[in-house]
């Protein structure tokens, strides 16, 4: 798989404030990255370091393979970014939106009308083609801004707080938008956001960081192995355990702490690898298992504990 | 530098100010008064009228001041009756000074809503994303402030000179207008000024947030037009050809130092810090 972006000890301070302190990361091409954060952790400083529109006081990255600082309008080329507020021109109308930062990526005649009508197709807006952006709603408006970050067809997109600002529905649109974008043509999406269902739904893999660090990298099944020892999983029973079943568990190699309420099991194991043994020997004891559920971390449950974390390492 | 995003940058910033009605109403009616309205009236009015401008023409009055000052203005006034002399005097050479005022009003419009009304309407960040070299941003610009105004402003020259022309053949009997001083002054200083305008938007640009401010504090290089004018009718300046010229090359030392000043505001890093 190739690198796409390749951060490291990359920084950036505005006077005394460390608004990028040393960030070291890595995205791979096809995947959704996302970089969760309060507002002012430093996701959008980020976003403008990786393309070059803000040199670094220290550090370097590679994005794409190339150098944002000295290549940096050869890379934005290749990139398309959706900024935080849609900066879209509000008095012209959304093809002239289009049709001048099309123009502006190189593309041109025959090919910049087709593809303005194609955008427009895509994201429901062809109906409002002429009309001018001013008169749009939020969502349309947010639409018409990924629309214009697609234009170019980049490999490679940033998406900075895409959903911020928007009504329940037109959030879920420009998500499964989203959604759909990042399983075309092996794109890569970096997404900035603090919406964690989200980021939950969208990201393959994801940095929480805060003012201005990195707290933690990884899957959400990894971060949440480094922030909880095991695995907790949850059986339930046909018919009420006695003690020694459970008594019997707790013996067993692996197995780290055992809870039992009648019918109900809460089974906390090192890894993986100890359920089917663990299941195998409940099974041979008589129990009747009805459900084995592993206890899923939910982002929101991640997020929250490496944001406590970090209090407490600073206190 | 790539043509198509300069042309991409200036069409889009002309676009938008055709939808600011605050910027272009005033952009028209200026120059239908500079242009039709203020010579029909300087030639016309006395004639219908029978006003004897002799009071003005006399060698007591100022215009003998003025002949006495400047003797290049008086071997051009030479031989011409009261009326003809009126004509020539305000509508050839008086009249030349105000003229300046377009190209700097409609430069000052264009680069106060394309430098100034990014910023307001918080348009720069996505444009700063594109692939454009931050000379191609700055020059895209440039180009949709100072282009129009020079173009409107020749084409104003032009439309003068049919009016002055056609207005005043009863009176000069011949085709006269333009004097040899008018080209210097299309050529050299309305290209100047009009790059003055779009330079001390630039410089002021970092410092204020709306097109109103903007286009108000640029207000003040009429100040620049009107010395120009006090200089005329004292006699301390005749615009001839190479006052023009000199005053055209004054002009373009000081947008150049002003441009050299405004880039260094331009650059990227310094556009988004003030987002």
């Amino acid at each position: 798989m190739t690198t796409v972006i390749e951060v490291e000890q990359l920084a950036r301070y505005f006077g005394p404030v460390k608004a990028v302190n040393e960030l070291t990361f890595c995205v791979q091409e096809g995947e959704v990255f996302s970089l969760l954060g309060p507002n002012g952790a430093g996701k959008t400083t980020t976003v403008r370091l990786l393309n070059g529109v803000l040199s670094p006081s220290g550090g370097r990255a590679h994005v794409l393979g190339l150098d944002p600082v000295a290549q940096g309008c050869e890379l934005r080329r290749q990139t398309g970014v959706l900024t935080e507020t849609p900066s879209l021109y509000e008095r012209l109308t959304a093809r002239e939106n289009l049709a001048i930062f099309g123009a502006l990526y190189g593309v041109s005649e025959p090919g910049l009308s087709g593809r303005v009508d194609e955008l427009l197709d895509f994201f429901e807006l062809s109906q409002r083609a002429n009309d001018r952006v001013g008169e749009f709603s939020k969502g349309m408006k947010q639409r018409l801004a990924l629309a214009r970050a697609l234009f170019h067809e980049p490999p490679l997109l940033f998406l900075d707080e895409p959903t911020s600002g928007l009504d329940p529905e037109a959030a879920r649109q420009v998500t499964q938008m989203i959604q759909q974008l990042s399983h075309q043509k092996g794109r890569t999406v970096f997404l900035c956001t603090h919406n964690l269902s989200e980021a939950q739904r969208l990201c393959d893999r994801l940095g929480v960081m805060n003012q201005g660090r990195l707290l933690a990298l990884g899957t959400l099944a990894e971060l949440a192995r480094t922030l909880w020892r095991g695995l907790w999983v949850d059986i339930e029973f046909r018919t009420p355990i006695a003690d020694a079943v459970a008594d019997k568990l707790r013996a067993t190699r692996g197995v780290s702490d055992v809870q039992l309420d009648e019918m109900h099991l809460a089974v906390r194991v090192e890894n993986d690898e100890v359920v089917p043994q663990m299941v195998t020997s409940l099974a041979s004891q008589g129990a009747q298992i009805m459900r084995v559920n592993p206890r899923q971390h939910s982002l929101e449950d991640i997020y929250f504990a490496l944001q406590n974390k970090q209090r407490e390492n600073r206190s | 530098m790539n043509g198509q995003v300069l042309r991409t940058i200036a069409v889009k910033d002309l676009k938008e100010v055709k939808q600011n009605r605050a910027a272009w109403i005033p952009a028209l009616i200026v120059p239908l008064i500079f242009f039709v309205l203020l010579p029909l009236a300087i030639i016309l009015v006395p004639s219908l009228f029978s006003f004897s401008m002799m009071p003005l023409l006399s060698e007591s009055g100022p215009v003998g001041m003025m002949r006495e000052n400047i003797p290049e203005l008086a071997a051009k006034l030479a031989g011409l009756n009261e009326q003809q002399t009126w004509v020539v005097l305000m509508t050839g050479y008086l009249f030349a000074p105000f003229i300046l005022i377009l190209p700097l009003m409609l430069s000052t419009i264009v680069g106060a809503e394309s430098f100034v009304g990014e910023k307001e309407r918080k348009t720069i960040e996505a444009l700063i994303y594109t692939p454009a070299t931050d000379g191609e941003l700055f020059l895209g610009k440039v180009l949709a402030s100072v282009v129009p105004a020079i173009a409107l402003t020749w084409l104003g020259f032009l439309v003068y000179g049919v009016v002055v022309n056609v207005a005043g053949w009863s009176v000069m009997g011949r085709i006269w207008f333009p004097p040899v001083a008018w080209w210097p002054l299309m050529l050299a200083v309305t290209p100047a000024i009009a790059t003055l305008g779009m330079a001390v938007i630039v410089i002021i640009s970092a410092r204020v947030n709306t097109f109103m401010e903007a286009y108000q504090m640029s207000a003040s290089l009429v100040v620049l037009v009107l010395m120009l004018v006090a200089g005329q009718v004292t006699g301390i300046l005749y615009l001839s050809v190479g006052m023009a010229f000199a005053v055209g090359l004054a002009l373009w030392i000081i947008d150049a130092v002003l441009i050299w000043l405004g880039i260094r505001n331009f650059a990227r890093e310094t556009l988004l810090s003030r987002i």
